[in-house]
């Protein structure tokens, strides 16, 4: 068939032929790429701007003087940071909440998930589907159940006092402990279902021969099991550590007023004071840190494909 | 010494489940106490459902929610989905590490840092172009619509990875077009992944606080802002009804996804065993 005779639906159907699959990554690519990454640039520009009452309120960073461009950055917004001990505070405040609480979620997860990856058949897929429910159900509400509880005059308050055990009400909420509780038990489904992929794909046989082989259960579980599972393992730390240590609910809901954490002080910037600019910087410096751990999580995400496929 | 492990497994199991549910159990008993405060018990009464739905202000912001979970959820489903598709089965191409990057990163990121970004994005745009002319559902959509693709493309890369190639690879040889073979072999199978997804983006959607309220405008308020600013006080035995109607409605409508999914695999494996034999 000559080309200058072509149908229209074979003009459609070579084109897709020639752009098609441009098309099917271009579209999800430019959407991420504009409401994902161009984000973290503007973030980037207005941290090194002036907060002034004016709409938007921040100064321009680019202005146009005699036909020709002037930037101007301000490098205050990062130097107030450092000089005022608040931000260092918080920053490692919530370091070291986030990298706690991970490792109680750790402590509590890895054996529900062993129990879970070693239960028969049926029973299995019931104990899976009872990690996953509360993931479905809402986070918020999650954290809200434990204000009842931990309350001055919440349930546990209240059952200690009938039963005589105390004479005064314990203060839990509005704790640092609070804030632990909150974080393990709403990101525990996180640390569970990547442990269990993990520790339900092992090879039980390898266990069996450390076994054979003269190792005690214990030798063969840090021996054989825990390097196996060290993937999952990774994986559901850093699905835990790093939102958590940009926690806002948790620490708001569950923590007292001295309980300084990151999320919570961008929060305050930005809605309390309406200082935008330090609000980007504070977002740019936690960004910075958490860069190493959030490359490394994608690092394992790409390692997982490749060995699925 | 198998049986003192087995022993230790169980009770951790045990324990788990019991850290995992209780407290979620207590939020809807109380939600049928009588009196006001949590820690006594006053008898048996619906109350806090009458006045939850005599609320008018929380009504209307569960519309929102649910309007805004309904369409980010479509459209986290139309941009993940093929984003999943590229990853699983594009290969090499220039800039897959980027893009690996930008479905990797939304699942972890605080959403501190996604929220303050996506407003100062919308800001910025609308001085340049004009476009989005201030703030409300369309914003939230959009936002929402970012980061539930990512989780679409997970679902649905992992969902192709399981999956045998050789269907795809034979309509292939037989010269099918690349978009026949998608939507008559694929789609068909990845069909309780899309399932999953578009309901994984909804409830992310229906339960997201802290991205909605910064790029929220003025009457867009949403569910969960509506749930923040009124248990900061502390608890209350209306959010306690709202939230035993949320868990419920969730358990039912996962029941019946997990079931539907069940039930086109089992439908597959004997179709597959059928062929087989």
């Amino acid at each position: 068939m000559s080309s200058d005779k072509l149908t229209l639906k074979q003009r459609f159907d070579r084109w897709m032929i020639k752009h098609g699959r441009v098309l099917v990554i271009g579209i999800p690519y430019f959407w991420l790429f504009l409401f994902f990454l161009v984000p973290f640039l503007i973030v980037l520009k207005i941290s090194f701007s002036v907060a002034e009452y004016a709409q938007p309120p921040y100064t321009p960073l680019f202005e146009w003087i005699d036909e020709g461009i002037t930037i101007t950055l301000n490098f205050g917004n990062y130097l107030f940071l450092l000089s005022d001990s608040l931000y260092a505070t918080a920053y490692l405040n919530s370091i070291r909440i986030a990298a706690i609480s991970t490792i109680i979620t750790l402590l509590i997860g890895y054996p529900m998930a062993y129990g879970i990856a070693r239960a028969r058949g049926s029973m299995r897929s019931v104990l899976l589907m009872l990690v996953i429910l509360p993931f479905w159900t809402s986070f918020l509400i999650r954290v809200y159940a434990w204000i009842g509880i931990l309350d001055r005059e919440g349930l546990i308050n209240a059952f200690l006092l009938w039963t005589g055990i105390i004479s005064e009400p314990l203060i839990m909420r509005q704790t640092e402990f609070a804030v632990y509780v909150g974080i393990v038990y709403t990101y525990l489904p996180f640390m569970i279902l990547p442990l269990y992929s993990t520790l339900e794909k092992m090879d039980v046989s390898l266990i069996e021969a450390a076994l054979d082989l003269g190792c005690k259960p214990w030798q063969a579980f840090v021996k054989v099991t825990l390097p196996l599972s060290m993937p999952g393992i990774l994986a559901g730390s850093l699905l835990v550590f790093i939102p958590a240590v940009g926690e806002f609910v948790i620490p708001e809901l569950l923590g007292g007023p001295n309980t300084l954490m990151i999320g919570r002080t961008l929060w305050n910037e930005f809605f309390a004071n309406r200082d935008w600019p330090i609000a980007s910087a504070v977002a740019i410096a936690m960004l910075l840190f958490l860069v190493v751990p959030i490359m490394w999580f994608q690092h394992i995400q790409t390692k997982q494909e490749e060995r699925e496929q | 010494m198998n049986g003192k492990r087995s022993t230790f497994l169980i009770s951790a199991l045990v324990f788990g489940f019991a850290f995992l549910y209780v407290p979620i159990l207590l939020v809807i008993i109380y939600s049928f106490n009588e009196g006001k405060l949590v820690t006594v018990w006053a008898g048996f009464s619906t109350k806090w459902y009458v006045s939850l739905f005599n609320n008018d202000g929380m009504i209307d912001a569960a519309w929102n929610s649910l309007r805004i979970g309904v369409m980010s959820a479509t459209l986290a489903l139309a941009l993940g989905t093929p984003a999943g598709l590229v990853m699983s089965r594009f290969g090499r191409f220039k800039g897959r590490t980027m893009f690996s990057g930008m479905i990797a990163a939304p699942l972890v990121m605080p959403e501190v840092i996604t929220g303050l970004s996506l407003l100062l994005l919308f800001v910025t745009l609308e001085q340049l172009v004009g476009w989005p002319a201030g703030r409300g559902l369309s914003t939230i959509t959009i936002a929402h619509t970012t980061f539930c693709a990512a989780y679409v493309a997970v679902v649905v890369q992992s969902r192709l990875s399981g999956m045998d190639i050789s269907v795809e690879e034979a309509a292939m040889d037989l010269g099918a077009k690349p978009a026949k073979i998608f939507f008559v072999i694929t789609l068909p199978m990845i069909l309780p992944a899309l399932l999953a997804g578009w309901l994984l983006s909804f409830t992310l959607s229906l339960d997201d606080l802290v991205i909605a309220s910064f790029v929220a405008g003025p009457g867009s308020t949403t569910l969960p802002m509506k749930v923040f600013s009124s248990v900061r006080l502390g608890v209350s035995p209306e959010i306690n009804a709202l939230a035993t109607l949320i868990i419920l409605t969730v358990s039912i409508m996962i029941v019946i996804a997990s079931f539907l999914i069940l039930r086109s695999e089992r439908m597959r494996n004997r179709a597959a065993n059928g062929s087989d034999a």
